[in-house]
């Protein structure tokens, strides 16, 4: 494990006991995430993504294998709030305006009440939000809630932010907008991501790491290193090496379907 | 805010378009009144009029169904006008006062309705918290509920009684056996209402059972808790009147039904009646506003 290394598993397997038999979530996951990386996770239901991005943030318990998230067990790094996490809804309380819904982390951490208003005003910048701190979530599109709740996420000190599907349930215009301020947000705030999605444009478009991953049992398929330079404007989607890249993802994912499909 | 009310003024239907099936509602069931009363007083009307001697013609007829002294279904005049001659033209300290008696009734209502709220709530989140308690306390807060409350209330009664407590209390405690029970029921399903996601969200930030149930469980369950609460409100009001009848018809509107039956006083009876279903209206209407005002407040109600 290099210096840089956050987020490192290996030999990680999940099993869950159903009903119907095990079922075998993960398997044999090996993998490195470095500081600053954006890392997306692609691939089709039931490949385990989720539940890795899961066993990252200590929301699910592996059953063999080791997982460690800044040098510690996950469940250490949950408990220093290593990471903030962004789930596919928005999840934001309807009694609380869009700063109140900001400041729950920030006051279940103790943060002082002043500092909870400059980190309030500070991250509704960063996501281009500023003046709706006193709106409530109802008044707000869906995109802007997503917003919101990615705000949240960022609003105390962690530097890994775990994103499952965020823009999953967005319109494709919507999303397009998102993926650009999101990586305009990476590179301001330098944090380490972790990004599950359906969608190879989107997978492409924002990753420095692919990791295409494949069902029953969940496992890595193929983990591809972006060429992309870290400047990205949309049309970069339209560049044959974006191309390459979303046509080595699309191999990735109908190698791991096998003859399923 | 401005556009928060505005919304709230336009998507609420008008007065009148409220108002008028009630109206209409009330009109058919004075009218069914009024032809039950006819139909069940006759009887006793042609009984009168044969012994002297006389032939009612249906006018005469209907005229004495609805002006008898002790009809068995009195009119809904005599019924109001026995209303107004015991709320308006008495004292309210006098004991004929139907205020006086519904302020009896209504003081072992609310005092009930207290205790049963917060022993529903306290049982909802042990039942929340602990599997100990969701498994040993539910199976007995729905049996306590089979047990018929007229077999129970004379025993809880006397047994106060015997030990020294009389009054008020053990009328209010009829009312909390009754009336915890669908706040226990509405607690527990508000309380378990936040989504699988909202508490991993709360786990991500290691946030501890306390401030999870105060932050999340406590605001979500407010939709459920009103609900309970106007049940919970109703059942207190009926705790109480069938707490005043074993204490042998000295006050409240219990008691004015009772006295009401001992003596053949169907009038006085009817006039309790209304005046008890009056006042559950206007106590469930109350819990109806302030959860109007709390839940549009806190976003849960568009």
């Amino acid at each position: 494990m290099s210096e840089a290394t956050v987020i490192e598993a290996k030999n990680l397997s999940l099993t869950f006991q159903t009903n119907d038999g095990p079922v075998h979530a993960l398997q044999d996951i090996n993998l490195e995430i470095n500081k600053g990386d954006f890392v997306s996770f692609i691939g089709p239901s039931g490949c385990g993504k989720t539940t890795f991005l899961r066993v990252m943030a200590d929301l699910e318990t592996p059953t063999a294998g080791e997982i460690t998230v800044n040098g510690m067990t996950a469940r250490e790094a949950r408990k220093n709030r290593a990471y903030g996490y962004v789930f596919q809804a928005a999840g934001l309380y309807p009694w609380r305006t869009i700063g109140g819904n900001i400041k729950l982390p920030l006051e279940i951490m103790g943060y002082s009440k002043t500092e909870q208003n400059e980190r309030v005003a500070r991250v509704l910048e960063l996501v281009e939000l500023s003046g709706f701190d006193r709106k409530f979530p109802w008044q707000l599109s869906g995109g802007m809630q997503q917003r919101a709740s990615i705000a949240r996420a960022l609003a105390f000190d962690a530097d890994i932010l775990l994103m499952d599907e965020p823009f999953g349930a967005l319109d494709e215009i919507v999303r397009d907008h998102l993926n650009e301020q999101l990586l305009a947000l990476w590179a301001r705030t330098e944090k380490t991501i972790g990004f599950v999605t359906h969608s190879i444009p989107e997978a492409v478009y924002l990753s420095t790491k692919i990791v295409v991953m494949s069902p029953r049992p969940g496992r890595i398929a193929d983990v591809i290193e972006s060429t992309l330079p870290r400047e990205r404007p949309l049309d970069i989607r339209d560049t044959p090496e974006f191309l390459d890249i979303a046509h080595r993802v699309r191999d990735g994912l109908r190698l791991g379907h096998g003859d399923d499909v | 805010m401005d556009c928060v009310w505005g919304t709230a003024m336009t998507s609420s239907p008008s007065i009148i378009s409220r108002v008028t099936p009630v109206l209409t509602i009330i009109a058919i069931i004075i009218a069914v009144w009024y032809a039950g009363a006819v139909a069940l007083n006759a009887p006793w009307a042609q009984d009168k009029a044969t012994r002297a001697g006389v032939t009612l013609s249906f006018s005469e007829l209907v005229s004495d169904t609805w002006a008898q002294e002790k009809p068995k279904l009195p009119a809904p005049h005599q019924v109001a006008k026995e209303i107004y001659n015991t709320t308006v033209m008495k004292k309210i300290t006098s004991k004929r006062s139907l205020i006086w008696h519904g302020w009896i009734t209504l003081s072992a209502t609310l005092l009930g309705f207290a205790l049963g709220t917060g022993l529903g709530i306290l049982l909802a989140v042990g039942i929340v918290h602990s599997r100990a308690m969701d498994l040993s306390v539910m199976p007995w807060v729905i049996a306590s509920q089979t047990i018929p409350i007229l077999a129970v209330a004379p025993m809880i009664i006397v047994v106060l009684n015997a030990v020294g407590i009389s009054g008020l209390l053990p009328k209010a405690m009829i009312s909390m056996y009754l009336s915890f029970f669908p706040v226990v029921v509405g607690m527990v399903k508000g309380l378990r209402s936040p989504s699988a996601m909202q508490l991993d969200q709360m786990r991500t930030w290691s946030t501890p059972k306390s401030t999870v149930f105060w932050k999340l469980r406590l605001p979500s369950a407010m939709p459920y808790l009103f609900t309970s609460l106007k049940i919970g409100m109703a059942a207190s009001l009926v705790g109480a009147i069938v707490g005043e009848l074993p204490t042998g018809a000295v006050a409240g509107l219990g008691a004015r039904l009772l006295a009401g039956s001992y003596y053949g006083q169907t009038i006085q009876i009817w006039s309790a009646l209304i005046s008890a279903a009056v006042l559950a209206a206007v106590l469930v209407a109350l819990i109806g506003l302030i959860q109007r005002i709390t839940l549009t407040r806190m976003g849960m109600l568009r």
